[in-house]
């Protein structure tokens, strides 16, 4: 008890009234102007894309050699996005840190559509995407031949299936005695009879505690190594090809301190904004926040340590190609964007340094915008870079994006934030029956579980 | 401790885990096995206090996460030497390094999608045939359901260990 989570002197009534009124009344006009606005975004991505699919590809900035752009960036962002919430709900789980039980339903939340947003872009980057389910699924063809189970394509199909199921299963897992709260306290009969079938009659029994919180440590378990191992095999995607600037070991840990850094900058995004609009301050407290800076701190060197790495083999490889690859981005015709990527990624954070700094919270929105931006900006300069000037000059070229990527990236916004602000509206944001836990055990009430 | 008979009987509502403890821990100690315990999180030792042995899931989850392993290998061998063997890049057919990561992920996919069935089934959810007992379990309160005993017993025993409200309960579904 050495630290103080639930400010305010929260009992667990005011915590299920506090976490059950934004969903047991109309919603407040600020989410309606946030539900509009990103339905509008989606709207124009989903116009964008229709068309896209009628007229084929070549309205993208995608020529031969840039055979991959704004797509693929898209992709692997957003899957970077999801990673903070497995890694908040399990590793920080088995650690039992018990901050995370304020912020970790979010967390999981925005992993689970981050994921849905991410798996948009590989399904509409084919052009045809009612094929896309035939050429990613392993079945045998109409000539009985079988996928390729040696390619990083497959393997990425696998990884980030596995990853969406079970960090869905494991989403869904925890919110079953919440929703079960939700039951119990609701007085419309349609929403009673909603959260009675979601909560899958849950009751609270010893016995079913007892399962569950041994279904909920082997889910913690599982998802762990899912964490560390998703962005490996993204990563897969580059480095197992022979493209130069793609082709380093060093791609799978770099990718997964990234996916880590970006993650965490978009939880503090959506916390800060939530616990604003929510009043959920005393649930989700600055010390909370400071916790996640501190993280973006050590992750956001982590990402510099790779850049400078790949520098330092890109020289002491002695490869000519490898070396061009390197300098061709830091101080090519997209050396604008790889240094908005050192900017925002290595410099920005380092004003956590000051504890006064991680307590801003004006100042950390700030921050966690721009280290998104620089991560979305890191993987444009790996995409982009790497591909527009190939072994032979006379095929170089400058990959521009046009109204069409930009369009549809919008759209993945909106397309995200409509699955977010729908959970906010309908589901607990906050993991209440591990919150009352810590409540009891700071009001001294017995031993009672670390959930 | 049989769980076949209706779920009728005597509910008694505790404020407090510490007192829910000391009475379940009272009810033990008098012999008495017919009774379940509720509470809107896990309470730590409730389990040693009412006996409860430990959950087979783990169990579960081993068997069907090896058999994802074993399974995905065995998948992949059978397309890429057996059924239609193609040499891709000089490649050994059995390339088994490259299985990896797609064993890794089904292991992970059936271990946990075999963690969340069995928590299902140990769980016996959904069960349509019951429902809450006490909208106030779920928040911030604890309580203990006695059967098998008849009613006047129940209630009287109930508050002899320290409930602070005692009740009747008949057994109904969800709606």
């Amino acid at each position: 008890m050495a630290e103080i989570l639930i400010t305010g002197g929260k009992s667990a009534a005011d915590l299920d009234a506090d976490v059950a009124r934004p969903v047991e009344r109309f919603p407040t006009r600020i989410w309606w102007v946030c539900f509009l606005a990103a339905l509008a975004a989606f709207g124009l991505g989903a116009l964008l894309a229709t068309d896209m699919f009628q007229r084929g590809l070549g309205v993208l900035g995608l020529n031969i050699t840039n055979g991959w752009g704004v797509f693929i960036v898209n992709f692997v962002f957003w899957v970077g996005i999801g990673h903070a919430g497995t890694l908040i709900s399990a590793i920080l789980y088995l650690f039992r840190q018990r901050w995370r039980t304020g912020i970790n339903r979010t967390a999981e939340a925005m992993t689970i559509f981050a994921v849905m947003t991410a798996l948009l872009f590989p399904v509409i980057h084919t052009g045809r995407p009612w094929y896309a389910i035939f050429w990613l699924i392993p079945y045998p063809n109409e000539r009985s031949l079988w996928v390729n189970f040696r390619s990083p394509l497959i393997w990425d199909v696998f990884a980030v299936g596995t990853y969406f199921t079970i960090s869905l299963v494991f989403w869904f897992t925890g919110l079953i005695p919440d929703l079960a709260s939700l039951r119990d306290r609701a007085k419309h009969p349609v929403r009673k009879a909603v959260y009675t079938v979601l909560s899958l009659g849950w009751r609270g029994s010893s016995r079913n505690w007892l399962h569950y919180e041994t279904a909920y440590l082997i889910l913690a378990g599982l998802s762990t190594p899912l964490v560390l191992s998703v962005h490996s095999v993204v990563s897969f995607d580059f480095a197992v090809s022979s493209v130069p600037g793609w082709h380093t070991t060093i791609f799978p840990p770099y990718f997964v301190a990234g996916a880590i850094f970006s993650g965490f900058a978009m939880v503090v995004t959506l916390l800060v904004i939530t616990r604003e609009v929510f009043g959920l301050k005393d649930y989700i407290t600055l010390d909370h926040l400071e916790k996640m800076n501190k993280i973006l701190l050590a992750t956001g060197m982590m990402v510099g340590y790779a850049y400078a790495c790949e520098f330092f083999i890109a020289w002491y490889s002695g490869n000519p190609i490898e070396r061009f690859a390197l300098t061709n981005r830091a101080f090519g015709p997209y050396a604008w964007a790889y240094w908005i990527m050192v900017a925002c990624n290595v410099a920005v954070p380092q004003i956590f340094w000051f504890k006064r700094a991680r307590r801003n919270l004006a100042l950390m929105f700030l921050v966690s915008l721009l280290v998104n931006i620089g991560m979305w900006f890191e993987r444009f300069v790996i995409v982009v870079t790497s591909l527009h000037r190939d072994f032979l000059p006379s095929s170089w070229r400058y990959y521009v994006p046009t109204f069409y990527d930009w369009g549809i990236t919008l759209g993945s916004f909106g397309w995200f934030f409509i699955w977010f602000l729908l959970f906010v509206r309908f589901l607990p944001v906050i993991a209440m029956s591990e919150v009352k836990a810590v409540i009891a055990e700071e009001n001294g009430e017995g031993h009672v579980a670390v959930a | 401790m049989s769980r076949s008979h209706k779920e009728g009987g005597v509910l008694g509502l505790f404020d407090d885990p510490v007192r829910l403890l000391e009475a379940v821990r009272k009810l033990r100690s008098r012999g008495l096995t017919e009774f379940e315990v509720f509470s809107p999180y896990a309470v730590e030792g409730i389990e040693k206090a009412q006996g409860l042995k430990r959950s087979l899931i783990p169990f579960v989850t081993l068997v069907f996460a090896s058999l994802g392993c074993t399974l995905g290998f065995y998948f992949q061998y059978w397309t890429s030497v057996i059924d239609w063997p193609l040499n891709v890049g000089g490649k050994p057919y059995n390339s088994w390094p490259a299985f990896v990561p797609v064993m890794f992920e089904l292991t992970v996919l059936a271990g946990g999608l075999a963690t969340f069935g069995a928590l299902l089934l140990f769980a016996r959810l959904p069960n349509t045939s019951r429902s809450a007992l006490d909208p106030s379990i779920t928040r911030d309160r604890f309580a203990i359901l006695v059967s098998g005993m008849n009613p006047e017993d129940a209630s009287n025993l109930l508050t002899t260990i320290g409930a602070r409200e005692v009740r009747a309960i008949v057994p109904r579904g969800w709606f």
